[in-house]
């Protein structure tokens, strides 16, 4: 059983505005994903801010696809800074596994 | 699979950090468009390429190679490349450009620094002195080597004397027209891309014109900026007809680009898609405004009854090319 905590959100409010807790869980942005990523922003966001890191790490991969276009980003009715986010979320990545 | 987006990554941010370009060009390649033009050097008012459509030749033929490496077993030993290229520069090995493509890309600069030639703008370059802005660093998430580098950047703007840029290209705009804004306090550098410095001129076509093309809105021009009706109003002037995709405008369909580094296959699904959408519009050519929608959306069309061109190249037709 995970348990939630605050500690990877503080983490990444380090680095930048990472402003995920304005979502309201519409949909919105997987419903207008390009990409069709169900798990971009809203889910994974859900993760970071729940503390649950392991489900950041395996997807990674998901991170790195997002195009950063804004088209979730233009439509959020929340102000979701979505692309600030995983910019934020991917130089997180880069520097606790890539070791950039 | 993940660490290869580690070591690509680590790669171009090594190379941003140490060599000031995710792929460092020398002085004359980066500078050869210009030859002959007798842009003065610098000014307070400059033309800023970023090196964007002089890169894209160059990451054309290294995504070629990446990709092929990444189905092989020497997958594995990207991260061999990394170390040795934090001491020596393996791009310089890697990178083989298509002369034909350089010379096109470089073509489409011209055209850029011709128009606002022709509406009368006054603007110098930077030559060798130009870096570029740190684009892709920025969206892999690169953020201390970006701030670094934006503060290098504006360093080098302000010794120069800078106080606005004309930029040619939606990334480099973003970078250095609000990315930067929000590293370096007290930001004062004035930016406008060429198509809003255009735009704004009322520019007279050197010849009637007629045709129609579709149109591929860049979304870092129109989600990021809202440089949406500029483009358009260019080619209207021009008498020449926009027809626009199903999506476009603020809603326009990302090409794919993006993720053309780390998920070639990705982009090119995205540029099929999106392609699809142009080719729907019953023209037989559409324009982009972006080098990487350009290069990624003209792969895609390849084998496809449509052609896709640099809006540059059309104004400069249409504003510039007189047949008399």
């Amino acid at each position: 059983m995970n348990k939630a905590t605050t500690k990877l959100l503080t983490e990444l409010r380090k680095d930048g505005d990472f402003n995920a807790t304005a979502c309201i869980n519409c949909g919105t942005c997987t419903g207008l994903c390009p990409h069709g990523l169900d798990i971009l922003p809203r889910e994974l966001f859900r993760y970071v801010i729940l503390g649950l890191e392991d489900k950041v790490e395996a997807n990674i991969e998901t991170i790195y696809s997002c195009l950063l276009c804004k088209m979730c980003e233009a439509n959020c009715p929340g102000d979701v800074n979505i692309t600030a986010n995983i910019r934020t979320l991917r130089n997180y990545i880069n520097r606790k596994h890539f070791k950039i | 699979m993940n660490q290869s987006i580690g070591d690509i990554v680590g790669i171009l941010a090594d190379n941003l950090a140490l060599r000031k370009s995710v792929m460092p060009l020398s002085a004359k390649q980066s500078t050869a468009w210009a030859k002959g033009l007798n842009i003065p050097h610098g000014g307070t008012c400059v033309l800023y390429t970023g090196h964007m459509y002089q890169l894209l030749p160059y990451i054309s033929t290294m995504q070629k190679q990446t990709e092929m490496v990444r189905s092989t077993p020497l997958v594995h030993t990207f991260w061999i490349g990394r170390l040795i290229n934090k001491f020596i520069n393996t791009t310089w090995f890697m990178a083989r450009a298509d002369a034909k493509q350089k010379k096109i890309y470089n073509r489409r600069l011209r055209n850029i620094a011709l128009l606002l030639r022709k509406a009368n703008v006054d603007f110098g370059y930077l030559y060798g002195k130009e870096l570029y802005a740190g684009a892709l660093v920025s969206d892999l998430g690169g953020k201390d080597i970006l701030e670094a580098h934006a503060r290098r950047v504006y360093a080098m703007l302000k010794s120069e004397g800078v106080k606005s840029i004309i930029t040619v290209d939606p990334h480099t705009t973003d970078m250095l027209k609000d990315m930067y804004a929000t590293i370096i306090p007290d930001y004062d550098i004035e930016v406008k891309s060429y198509l809003e410095v255009l735009a704004e001129k009322d520019m007279i076509p050197c010849k009637k014109n007629e045709g129609e093309l579709a149109i591929h809105d860049s979304c870092v021009y129109a989600r990021y900026m809202n440089t949406i009706e500029q483009p358009r109003k260019l080619l209207a002037n021009a008498g020449i007809t926009v027809k626009e995709p199903a999506q476009t405008g603020k809603f326009t369909q990302c090409c794919g680009g993006p993720v053309e580094a780390l998920y070639p296959e990705k982009a090119r699904k995205f540029a099929k898609e999106r392609l699809e959408q142009l080719k729907a519009t019953g023209c037989k050519e559409a324009v982009a405004m972006c080098p990487i929608c350009l290069q990624n959306l003209e792969h895609a069309a390849e084998t496809e009854d449509i052609t896709i061109r640099d809006i540059s190249e059309c104004l400069y037709e249409a504003y510039c090319d007189d047949p008399s």
